[in-house]
């Protein structure tokens, strides 16, 4: 069975006729070839297929696809809607991406808080990634991407633009 | 402390490939669709003894849209051997080397144990064939237990009884050790199963290429692992392809083959592209964990602190099969003393066989071990002597011109003291708990080898080149485990031949179209891979250099290459840019790529009575200090600061030591305070990740780092390996700090609060 959706997806507009039983995550990297959404454990505990809905954090492998329907949902692939977020900037600059896996989910969580709270402390980040699992990096230079990214917004003048 | 001054070398700059991560562009294994791709499945045993009574697959084959069920049967050479490359036959020689089969045949082993393999049109189709698959199962008596595996009436998991391999070491006259020394601690340590828990589980996909090459894109430490796929499906070695995608994580666990002849076999049978991958429940019972092992030490000093005997029996639980068991006890066996200086040693060491999971590469192989079992020593001689944690330690660690227990003599200063000072003094003052909270402060100094035993004669190659516009590639089949290893090759390239770090690329990890560069495993890449492209960029300057001098009309010597120009020393206005010295090149005569190979010092095996020999050709040395506080109450530990310091001999990017260091410490601390595979009777009762707990932001403490540079390293530039060692003493140094903050002694991982509660009421 199909459903019909009619979502924004990462600022434009998208209509898809999705299995019923398909997850956000099997939407994103199944129907919509869109990998940057990561399946790490598929029971909503490791938040590396964290994306945002409306703007709030979701696991995208706890969320049925029909609930997009009229709603707004980004995924990495639009993050800064053609530019580097200030985000994506200080994880590239200050080495806070190792593997790579679970670094779209920990970004995309820690854009809600930053659009929550500008200026939020080490502990308040850490509270709000505690939801996001990584097992390379300790997370030090993690916490200390976000407090730069909070801390300006400067241009990207060290990332390659393309 | 360098005195030479790098321009690319050592500096703080962005990885290339954390661009591309950020933006979440990378291809992983499993992130792409082959146009007609199956989906594979897998059926495992859910008993950890049973024999095989019957499979019937008719049902499950019969289901639309089901490609293959395959058996056993199916299987041309049952049979993964997972050697490594290298000469290490004679050092196996008299093991029971248990080899898995790819697909289980009439008896199960393990919880997890591979059955049947399926392959579907859709994810839908392959659930319901595997539930359609009947497998009758007799469960027979399994031995859940190393020591009681060992006892004669234990159930065989093997034909050939249940010790896989046994080491031993011998130095000096131990009696003579324990008669002079006038105090001694006895102790004995416990560490469980643990799991690697990277983000990314097992993953690849295949397919079948236009030349009829089985070709396989999977997240793998181990490009080699085509040849296993070869010998399983009886191919030709040379039609068997694996491309090497960035990975999610390997730790170790990816070292082993974990889909390869799986997902080979679903190709091959199907002649479709077929994905394959392991769920996390799959990855949790599927793949080798770290060894758990029961350690009993016993030490002997002087009462001035010299350390003058050790003795020590070493246990490890190898789980159903061989996989690396040996290999990891023999780096417990040559790290059994720690960096000390001990005169006289016995150490025995048995790796067993029992129905639990397997076990077998996980980052420090063996060493975080022994390492738990020497610093909890240390800190019980101080506590009898009544002597300073660390002048004890300083008393005896391990100089220039000393011997390790193996009788290897360091040729280079390991640095330990002054390791050991700068992380216990970048603790900071010392603080006092208040109410319900104890503080305490633990030091863990360890060694751990990096590259490989100096018997296997291990060695990469590497490719690099340059391009008309005066940028250069490199090609070199060393795959990337997120710990910056490409971006490694890069820096070293840009150092050498003078370009900005971004005019270099890495193009390709393939078994087949890229220098084979051999494992990233043992912490041997910078090592190995390093110096190789070390060997090719320097091949490629030397040629750039003569051009530039010809063109230039200067001694080559003269030559300086910098920024993408070549320049006269002294004369900066005679200058060139390299773009415009390549295209001269070829008409020239003079080669613009080189391909080299690195071959890492050899040595005979050590001798297997004594243990005594060269194992390694080199070590890297470091010291964790940390502070936690004890709820006495509820026992709960928090690990409230840790410092790290290792000669790290050249920091290569800088980021990415720190990294390694910051990762490793707080995979360490998982190991120390969470984290343990829960069995009964074989069969895992927390094979999903709320149940097996790894450190989370709110579990990890601020990690400082300090790296010295001696400059000692075998590497590039004098460089060491810091991968595997970043983790060896994180979980000592926790559990000292544990033991210090109660006043008892604290000897099993992991440091649960029910255990150090335990502790305590023992002391009450």
């Amino acid at each position: 069975m199909k459903v019909a959706l009619d979502f924004t997806l990462n600022g434009r507009p998208c209509r898809i006729d999705a299995d019923a039983h398909w997850t956000v995550l099997d939407l994103l990297r199944d129907g919509l070839a869109l990998f940057g959404t990561k399946d790490g454990c598929g029971e909503g505990v490791c938040g590396a297929c964290t994306v945002l809905l409306d703007g709030e954090p979701i696991r995208a492998c706890l969320v049925l696809a029909a609930r997009l329907h009229e709603r707004t949902l980004l995924s990495i692939e639009g993050l800064g809607g053609g530019e580097l977020d200030p985000l994506q900037e200080a994880f590239g600059r200050l080495g806070a991406a190792q593997c790579g896996f679970c670094t779209p989910g920990m970004i995309l969580s820690a854009r809600a808080l930053l659009d929550l709270n500008s200026t939020p402390s080490a502990h308040a980040i850490r509270e709000a990634l505690a939801g996001n699992l990584c097992r390379c990096t300790g997370y030090v230079k993690i916490v200390e991407a976000v407090l730069d990214a909070a801390g300006s917004r400067r241009p990207c003048a060290s990332a390659p633009s393309s | 402390m360098r005195s030479q001054s790098y321009r690319v070398i050592g500096k703080n700059v962005p990885r290339p490939d954390a661009w591309e991560k950020v933006r979440g562009r990378p291809i992983y294994a499993g992130d792409s669709a082959v146009a007609g791709m199956l989906i594979g499945r897998i059926v495992r045993s859910p008993y950890a003894s049973a024999r095989i009574v019957s499979i019937d697959t008719r049902a499950a084959r019969a289901l639309p849209g089901v490609a293959a069920v395959l058996t056993h049967a199916d299987v041309p050479r049952n049979e993964m051997r997972m050697e490594l490359p290298g000469r290490m036959a004679e050092a196996t020689a008299g093991a029971v080397l248990a080899t898995q089969p790819v697909l289980a045949v009439d008896r199960v082993r393990f919880q997890g144990e591979p059955v049947v393999a399926i392959a579907a049109e859709t994810h839908e189709a392959a659930a319901r064939a595997a539930e359609l698959v009947e497998i009758e199962y007799e469960e027979l008596p399994g031995v859940y237990d190393p020591i009681t595996a060992l006892d004669p009436g234990a159930p065989h998991v093997h034909e050939g009884g249940n010790v896989l391999r046994r080491w031993h070491l011998r130095r000096g006259d131990v009696g003579e050790g324990f008669r002079r020394a006038e105090i001694v601690v006895e102790q004995a340590y416990r560490t469980p199963f643990v799991d690697h828990v990277y983000l990314e589980t097992e993953t690849g996909v295949g397919w079948i290429d236009a030349e009829g090459v089985l070709t396989l894109r999977v997240s793998t430490q181990v490009l080699e692992h085509f040849r296993d796929v070869a010998e399983v499906l009886r191919l030709p070695h040379s039609r068997v392809r694996l491309e090497g995608a960035y990975l999610g994580g390997g730790f170790g666990g990816k070292e082993d083959v974990t889909v390869e002849c799986l997902l080979g076999l679903l190709v091959h049978r199907t002649r479709r592209p077929v994905q394959l991958v392991f769920s996390r429940e799959e990855s949790f019972i599927g793949h080798g964990k770290r060894h758990p092992y029961v350690m009993r030490y016993r030490t002997g000093a002087m009462r001035s602190g010299e350390l003058v005997a050790l003795e020590a029996e070493l246990i490890s639980d190898s789980g159903a099969y061989a996989a690396l068991s040996p290999w990891v006890l023999f780096y417990s066996l040559v790290t059994a003393t720690g960096p000390y200086r001990v005169p006289h040693v016995t150490v025995d060491a048995v790796t067993v066989y029992t129905n639990n999971p397997i076990a077998s590469a996980y980052r420090t192989f063996g060493s975080i071990q022994t390492c738990l079992a020497y610093e909890g020593q240390m800190d019980a001689l101080a506590k009898a002597l009544g002597m300073d944690p660390l002048e004890l330690r300083a008393r005896n660690f391990l100089k220039k011109g000393d011997a390790i227990a193996t009788g290897q003599v360091l040729e280079t200063e390991p640095m330990l003291e002054e390791t050991m000072r700068r992380a216990w003094a970048a603790l900071g003052p010392s603080r006092i708990g208040t109410g319900h909270v104890r503080v305490g402060r633990g030091l863990g100094a360890s060694l751990t080898p990096y590259g490989r035993m100096c018997w296997t004669h291990d060695s990469a190659s590497a490719w690099v080149g340059l391009e008309f516009d005066g940028t250069a590639v490199v090609r070199c089949a060393a795959p990337d485990v997120g710990g910056g290893q490409t971006a490694s090759l890069c820096s070293i390239t840009a150092e050498v031949l003078g370009l900005p770090a971004e005019d270099v690329v890495a193009v390709g990890r393939d078994s087949h179209f890229t220098p084979r560069a051999g494992t990233t495993t043992a912490t041997r890449q910078l090592l190995m891979s390093g110096n190789a492209v070390l060997s090719a960029a320097r091949e490629v300057r030397r040629h750039l250099v003569d051009q530039a001098a010809e063109r230039l009309e200067a001694a080559a010597d003269d030559i300086e290459l910098a920024e993408g120009r070549a320049f006269v020393r002294g004369a900066p206005g005679r200058a060139v840019g390299f773009a415009e010295l390549v295209k001269a090149m070829p008409a020239a005569g003079r080669p613009t790529q080189a391909l080299e190979k690195f071959d890492a010092p050899s040595a005979p095996t050590i001798d297997p009575l004594t243990g005594q020999g060269k194992p390694f050709n080199d070590y890297t040395f470091g010291t964790q200090a940390v502070e936690v506080e004890v709820d006495d109450e509820t026992g709960e530990t928090r690990v409230t600061r840790l410092v790290a310091c290792y000669d790290v001999g050249q920091v290569i990017n800088r980021q990415s030591a720190e990294g390694q260091i910051e990762g490793g410490a707080v995979q360490g601390l998982g190991h120390a305070l969470l984290e343990a595979v829960a069995l009964e009777e074989g069969i895992s009762r927390n094979p999903h990740l709320l149940d097996y707990r790894i450190p989370t932001t709110l579990d990890a403490p601020a990690v400082e780092t300090i790296l010295i540079e001696s400059g000692a390293g075998l590497g590039p530039f004098g460089a060491k390996g810091i991968g595997e060692p970043a983790m060896t003493p994180t979980p000592a140094a926790v559990m000292n700090a544990v033991a210090h903050a109660i006043g008892r002694p604290v000897t099993e991982l992991p440091l649960t609060a029910e255990r150090v509660l335990a502790a305590m009421e023992d002391g009450a």
